[in-house]
């Protein structure tokens, strides 16, 4: 058995429930996911601008100086993707940390080989979301970037690397990496490979196991919300997993967490694809064996696609934002004078806007036609004005006509004087499918300084 | 909405949901409490409802997955994030509040159904 935690859902996670996985959690491997799907192809855009921006997880230093001391205590070892466009990198960083430790020893590897955006116009099929070529894509390609299976992090763990940071892999193979390589799973071992990417799954997401985005009041209550403790998993070494979380900690994980995660961001749950397996969740049985204590079973796998998946980021242009509040009597009929208002100053000021948006906070922002009228007048709205344009110039005009509703506006608009970050750039994301032999990761150790 | 005494309650008394997004395409699991409340979903939480429901939101096809064993119905709603995360202008552009979108529709209870299996405060 081995005992898997989590130390990071996603880039922006709390480090303080990592690091008492690391100090109480008896584990043998800490994993770490930070990139969602834009993060390769901000990074890359950021890097161009920013020479002082490393190319790695800005919260790599937090992290490893909450974690290592009690990971180098306890010999638990590290599989992180904090790597994202710079993964030799982030390891040298590691290395720093290591050094000042005193660890010498440890030995850390990156993972790179993921990155084809030199060669992706050679290499890419269709684009998956509309059908189209690859050479119909509009504005540059700033970033294209393979999902990699566990492959090379096996390589590096074989090789004796305590840590071993990655830029782009699939994010259940940080967790099914560590579990062929302790229990020598074969390459076409797909009922094993299946369970092990499926117990990665549940684990990627961090606290979204153990009764994060979960609450919901008086229906669906998690004791302690503030205090949620990461997930740990027993592994054994037919597939089955035992989930938990540190006592003490708040949270909960029964059927119903295992369940939202499970199917988070899964299409079809018979046929959930990984570079490594396809995984089938559709058999899985989920047992309580104890008070926060989830034995899950019978997740099961396909052999695996002969494509990996390619997401590509390409410059489209450019997106304006701007808001205003209105409160008290005639919050609502203000609101909507303030969009007409609005509507004419972009006509007179001829807004080039590929798509605008009004949105009245508080009344139909956030479900859109889907909500119903209230039955009330709301006392406070506010307005949230939102237009994606081809180029900064357009986008600008957004927040500049905003800033005309102040003095020539509606009477008492509430204003935030200054609104930073009223343009913000648009890295779209594209997906195709290329050949996984196409592509192949390559490990690199960063040695001690002495 | 929440449940009344007429035998009309919502989704959100029989079953729980979690969205996820994966580029413009938006999946909505909605999880039953238990199996007679996975089979009243089964039989009124159709794709059709659900696209209706989310109608000028979702703006493609909606997909409905089974899966009896875990009590889950799996919706895949296509053109659903406007765009996708970095190229929509919504305020809520990761799509993670179309999970709490869904429990407001309406099912019927049959004759008999045991009240006690409703979640949340009751009447």
């Amino acid at each position: 058995m081995i005992k898997i935690g989590t130390g990071s859902g996603w880039w922006g996670d709390r480090v303080s429930p990592a690091a008492e996985l690391a100090e109480k959690g008896d584990l043998d491997y800490l994993c770490f996911e930070t990139m969602a799907e834009a993060t390769v192809s901000t990074a890359q855009v950021r890097k161009r601008r920013d020479p002082d921006f490393g190319g790695f997880d800005t919260y790599l230093d937090d992290r490893m100086a909450a974690v290592l001391p009690h990971c180098i205590r306890r010999g638990t070892k590290i599989v992180s993707n904090q790597g994202w466009v710079n993964p030799l990198g982030a390891a040298r960083a590691i290395r720093a940390h290591l050094d000042r430790l005193g660890a010498h020893h440890w030995k850390v590897a990156a993972v790179t080989g993921s990155i084809v955006t030199e060669s992706i116009a050679d290499l890419a099929g269709p684009i998956m979301e509309d059908g189209r070529p690859f050479a119909d894509i509009d504005g540059e390609i700033v970033s294209a970037e393979a999902y990699l299976g566990a492959a090379g992090i096996v390589e590096a763990l074989a090789a004796g690397a305590h840590i071993v940071v990655t830029g782009r892999v699939a994010d259940p193979a940080l967790f099914l990496a560590p579990m062929i390589h302790e229990f020598g799973w074969a390459a076409d071992d797909w009922a094993r490979l299946g369970a092990g990417a499926g117990i990665g799954h549940l684990m990627e997401c961090g606290a979204q196991l153990t009764g994060g985005y979960f609450v919901d009041p008086g229906y669906k209550d998690v004791p302690e919300p503030w205090n949620l403790g990461f997930p740990i998993a027993e592994v054994e070494a037919d597939g089955v997993a035992v989930f938990g979380k540190l006592p003490g900690t708040g949270g909960v994980i029964d059927r119903h967490t295992v369940l939202e995660q499970m199917f988070y961001e899964v299409h079809d749950p018979a046929r959930y694809i990984t570079p490594d397996v396809v995984v089938d969740f559709t058999q899985a049985d989920i047992e309580s064996i104890g008070l926060n204590r989830i034995r899950v079973s019978g997740i099961t796998g396909r052999p695996r696609t002969e494509t990996f998946k390619v997401s590509i980021g390409a410059q489209e242009g450019f997106i304006g934002e701007d808001l205003f509040v209105y409160a008290g009597p005639g919050a609502l009929d203000k609101a909507r004078l303030a969009e007409k208002i609005l509507r004419e100053r972009f006509a007179i000021v001829e807004l080039d806007a590929q798509d605008l948006r009004f949105d009245f906070i508080g009344v139909n922002a956030v479900h859109g036609p889907m909500s119903p009228t209230p039955a009330a007048e709301p006392y406070e709205v506010a307005v949230r004005v939102t237009a994606r344009c081809r180029s900064r110039a357009e986008a600008l005009k957004i927040g500049r006509e905003v800033d005309g509703m102040a003095v020539s506006g509606i009477g008492s608009t509430g204003k935030r004087v200054p609104f930073a970050e009223r343009v913000r750039e648009v890295i779209g994301i594209w997906s195709t499918l290329i050949d996984r032999h196409a592509v192949a990761p390559t490990v690199q150790f960063v040695e001690a300084a002495s | 909405m929440t449940a009344d005494c007429s035998n009309r309650v919502t989704v959100r008394e029989l079953a729980h949901s979690r969205s996820g997004d994966k580029g413009d395409t938006s999946n909505i699991a909605v999880i039953a409490y238990d199996r007679a409340g996975y089979d009243l979903l089964l039989e009124q939480l159709t794709a059709e409802r659900v696209r209706a429901h989310f109608a000028g939101v979702v703006l493609g096809d909606v997909v409905r997955y089974e899966v009896p064993r875990l009590g889950v119905l799996n919706f895949v709603c296509e053109r659903a994030q406007g765009g996708g995360v970095s190229r929509s202008l919504r305020l809520d552009n990761y799509g993670k509040t179309l999970a709490s979108g869904i429990l407001p529709i309406v099912i019927e209870l049959p004759q008999g159904f045991d009240r006690k299996r409703l979640r949340g405060p009751g009447p």
